[in-house]
């Protein structure tokens, strides 16, 4: 990789001002993308500013109805976290397989989201659960955030730092697993609200999206059979060597089903 | 422009002046001579250069070694007493845990991780949480034996 400048933050002021202050500074979270991505050279940041030093963006805490995680936690902490066990188990879950342990160890909430990696899991939850992303200056509707193929709503610098997730009153996350990288090749999840169903899809498109059929369909029959017939137009799925779009569509009815029944 | 990185790497407290882009994995092979962590893919996948930093296993490939300032390291170095093999090293020698040993440094630094988490693993988790380690020549059969008997060893 090409050589940048490292810093290490100590507080949230502190990482902006200094990622304000660099040529092209991009905030360093568990670097589980950044790093092989600036390996490849496909970026290459002046500057790092890495967040490990700011305490207050790691943690789990409970908030009400909600469940709120620190942009800084890793995917092992949300796992075994016991809040999360506890209130959103499909989030628990869904943080348990992610890559494998030593990127659990590593790899972070905030991180994640910020990459928006079409195939990532996060972005599911993020969606499919209703979460609000927090920034330092804003709340992001998680519905609003992912706005593209490794896009997102968040404007240069800002820095993500909590997100809050509220308590469904059931939930489950399934994924098709890319079996080397165990990123989703499609996952689903499926949440039932107070505000009624959500669905939510990654790794299919180049953005996780919702679909509004099957949540009809569902806020009718809560049920997999409700989804009979249902399917996503394959046209604006991704294709690639794991995976043709037609292939991903059937992935999604099959894992959209198995979440509802997941939902006990 | 250098920088100045400090930790402790098997119990004794180092220091050098490193490049940032500087990976943990070179500090520790071509900085501190310690190359039992080996460079696999060097992609974060095969996981050869598996050690604990502050009791966690990463991957250390994919880890600058600025980010590993002030924590505690252990490499494959670290895990024998002396001559006296690790309980886990010895159950990959009693199992045959291995056949040419290029990933066996990461795998045993995994299983140590596995059996500190999963004191008395089945063979489904074990399998599980090697997820991040790959090896070309065992299948794994062997390598799902000696982690479960090492992890029995060390006290699960």
């Amino acid at each position: 990789m090409y050589n940048f400048n490292y810093h290490r933050a100590t507080s949230r002021d502190d990482a902006k001002a200094k990622q304000g202050g660099a040529e092209d500074g991009s905030y360093l979270a568990g670097g589980m993308t950044l790093l092989p991505t600036m390996k490849q050279r496909l970026a290459s940041p002046s500057d790092l500013i890495d967040l490990a030093g700011v305490s207050d963006l790691a943690g789990v805490r409970r908030d009400g109805d909600a469940v709120v995680v620190g942009a800084m936690t890793t995917h092992a902490a949300v796992a075994a976290s016991a809040d999360v066990a506890q209130a959103i188990p499909a989030l628990a879950d869904l943080a348990n397989h992610i890559g494998d342990p030593q990127v659990r160890n590593r790899g972070t909430i905030g991180g994640s989201i910020a990459n928006a990696d079409p195939a990532a899991d996060y972005p599911a939850a993020i969606v499919g659960l209703g979460a609000t992303v927090l920034t330092d200056s804003r709340e992001i509707a998680g519905d609003d955030f992912f706005t593209g193929m490794f896009e997102t709503a968040l404007n240069d610098g800002e820095l993500v730092t909590e997100v809050s997730f509220p308590v469904p009153e059931a939930a489950c996350y399934m994924k098709f697993p890319n079996p080397a990288s165990r990123y989703a090749i499609v996952g689903v999840m499926v949440a039932r609200t107070a505000d009624g169903v959500r669905v939510a899809v990654t790794g299919a498109g180049p953005s996780v999206f919702r679909s509004a059929e099957m949540e009809q369909a569902l806020s009718g029959n809560f049920s997999p059979d409700a989804l009979d017939g249902i399917s996503v137009p394959a046209g604006d799925l991704n294709a690639d060597i794991h995976a043709g779009s037609d292939y991903r569509a059937h992935l999604v009815g099959v894992m959209a089903k198995r979440a509802v029944a997941g939902c006990g | 422009m250098t920088m100045n990185v400090s930790m402790t790497v098997n119990g004794k407290a180092v220091a050098a002046e490193v490049e940032p882009r500087t990976l943990l994995v070179q500090y520790l092979r071509e900085h501190l001579g310690l190359t039992g962590t080996h460079v696999g893919c060097d992609t974060s996948q095969c996981g050869a250069c598996v050690v604990h930093v502050d009791g966690a296993s990463v991957k250390a490939c994919t880890m600058l070694a600025a980010q590993a300032e002030g924590a505690t390291v252990v490499t494959i170095e670290g895990l024998a007493n002396g001559d006296a093999l690790h309980p886990m090293q010895e159950a990959f020698r009693d199992n045959h845990g291995l056949q040419c040993g290029f990933c066996t440094p990461g795998m045993v630094m995994s299983a140590v991780d596995i059996a500190t988490r999963h004191p008395n693993p089945s063979e489904q988790t074990v399998r599980e949480q090697l997820e991040g380690n790959i090896c070309r020549c065992t299948g794994y059969h062997n390598i799902v034996k000696a982690v479960q008997a090492g992890a029995k060893a060390m006290g699960g």
